[in-house]
């Protein structure tokens, strides 16, 4: 087995009732790599990803991640989800708890972390999102962008050895994106593996590695952003992008 | 010519204002007043009452509420992560327990356990506070079970998702994330149901008192017995104001509060 392939999705199929929902996906990420997800709604991107940490229970296929089987009802999932972060297009920080707590809250009750340590972590992973003064705010006090950049810093404190984005700026109001998308930008050129669901053509476009575009739950093209965003080769990947693109 | 709708609206408010007071007016003129004070509110009565009624049966009714509380909201919550449990014969068994003790009367459950148990088994309740106590726990429990329930599923979805993305246990993560956060949607409500018990506990004197345990209404009851005058219902019925009507004064200010957090 290669080290170097972090995730490694094969013949994926969910089904909700009904509605298959993903038909068959193989997708392999390799370390380091930034992987973005384009399609329209509907087309199952966010339930790939949500397969990726098994939020969502595969109706068939595997996910290994860090050649971890996590298909495998033996697999430990708490201990596997320590190590991919994940953030949400909706934030879900803990209402309850000032930043500083959102942030050191898993690695205390799961890494186990002391207390000292876990406010050093959070304070530098703070620092680097920008928003070193806003340790005892609550959520509710915060604008989206800023509670958005408070959840990256939450899931890297797990130090974890992959990012998956499920729309992380699609709940935004226009002029906070680009803060959220900094911040992602930079994570991406520290060399952090990441899974990207997104909208944002122009992120997808200067950021990723690969784009994977996906439709009616299946992978209908991938490749670099020059060929799937630029010169997209499938009639549907066109059609997706001429109306995202010229709105 | 015809009046325009809100004047129209307007001479109506008046009217009604008028009747309102009319009506007090012919209340307070034609009620015999002497007679009513002299049958319901006699001061050498009232003062009869005290200190029994505060430090016997306002104790008692204390004790009565604060044992079915506690246990109403141990069993309420577990209860309540049983009918939430992915384990369907947990579901069953908490939703039939549930159905069963908010569909019949607390005296008729208070009688089965209280009376039925005992005569059935022959088997003796040890403690006369816990055979009014227990029973009445059961019954809240099933009221609480279902509060504390939709408070866990008032919390969003994304929280749950959350906690178990970072590598937390299910377990973990309920205590932790989600119901600190329930806790705080379920209070106002928690605060009503112990409004309720204080209430219900008044029937627990159907079991049979000693003077030791009566509570309340029990104490109100007798006085009359002794007095054949209503005064001491009466101040019963003041002293279970005086405990009720700060709790559902708070009750109303935790709403407004969280009203106007939310906003």
């Amino acid at each position: 087995m290669n080290a170097d392939i972090v995730v490694n999705v094969t013949n994926l199929n969910k089904s909700f009732g009904d509605n298959h929902v993903l038909r068959g996906i193989d997708l392999q990420v390799q370390r380091g790599e930034v992987v973005c997800i384009i399609g329209p709604s509907g087309s199952g991107k966010s339930t790939l990803l949500r397969c990726v940490n098994m939020l969502e229970t595969p109706t068939a296929g595997t996910v290994v991640v860090l050649g971890r089987n996590l298909t495998d009802i033996e697999c430990d999932l708490d201990e596997a989800r320590t190590h991919i972060g994940m953030v949400f297009q909706q934030f879900n920080l803990f209402p309850h708890m000032t930043a500083l707590e959102n942030v050191c809250v898993a690695q205390r009750k799961v890494l186990k972390r002391s207390a000292a340590e876990a406010k050093e972590i959070a304070h530098g992973l703070l620092a680097r999102v920008g928003l070193v003064e806003k340790d005892n705010a609550y959520p509710a006090q915060l604008s989206g962008g800023q509670q958005q950049r408070i959840a990256i810093a939450r899931a890297l404190a797990m130090k974890p050895d992959v990012m998956l984005f499920d729309e992380a700026t699609s709940a935004l109001d226009p002029e906070l994106v680009g803060e959220v998308l900094q911040v992602m930008q930079s994570l991406a050129h520290e060399g952090m593996t990441m899974l990207v669901v997104t909208h944002e053509m122009g992120f997808a476009k200067s950021v990723a590695d690969r784009v994977v575009f996906m439709d009616a739950g299946v992978i209908v093209e991938q490749g670099p952003p020059s060929q799937v965003i630029s010169a997209p080769v499938e009639e549907r990947t066109r059609s997706f992008l001429s109306s995202v693109l010229n709105h | 010519m015809a009046l325009s709708k809100r004047k129209k609206a307007m001479y109506m408010r008046y009217v009604m204002y008028i009747v309102s007071i009319a009506i007090l007016i012919v209340v307070i003129l034609f009620i015999d007043w002497g007679r009513l004070g002299n049958a319901m509110f006699r001061w050498n009565i009232v003062k009869d009452q005290f200190p029994n009624i505060l430090t016997k049966a306002a104790k008692n009714t204390v004790v009565f509420t604060v044992l079915g509380f506690t246990g109403g909201i141990s069993f309420g919550l577990l209860f309540a992560l049983m009918r939430l449990s992915t384990i369907r014969p947990y579901r069953w068994f908490a939703a039939t327990y549930i159905e069963i003790f908010r569909g019949i009367p607390l005296l008729v459950t208070l009688l089965i356990l209280g009376f039925g148990i005992p005569i059935a088994t022959g088997w003796h309740w040890p403690n006369p506070y816990l055979q009014g106590a227990i029973p009445l726990s059961l019954v809240a429990s099933a009221y609480m079970a279902e509060t504390i329930r939709a408070g866990i599923e008032a919390v969003p979805k994304g929280q749950m998702e959350a906690a178990r993305s970072l590598g937390m246990s299910y377990a973990r993560a309920m205590i932790t994330i989600i119901i600190p956060q329930a806790l705080r949607i379920i209070v106002p409500p928690l605060t009503n149901e112990f409004v309720l018990l204080i209430k219900d506990t008044s029937l627990i004197s159907v079991l049979g008192v000693t003077a030791a345990t009566k509570d309340l209404a029990r104490f109100g009851r007798d006085g009359v017995n002794q007095t054949a005058n209503a005064t001491p219902l009466i101040v019963a019925g003041l002293v279970y104001l005086a405990m009720t009507l700060p709790l559902t004064q708070l009750v109303a200010w935790m709403e407004r509060r969280t009203k106007a957090a939310s906003r």
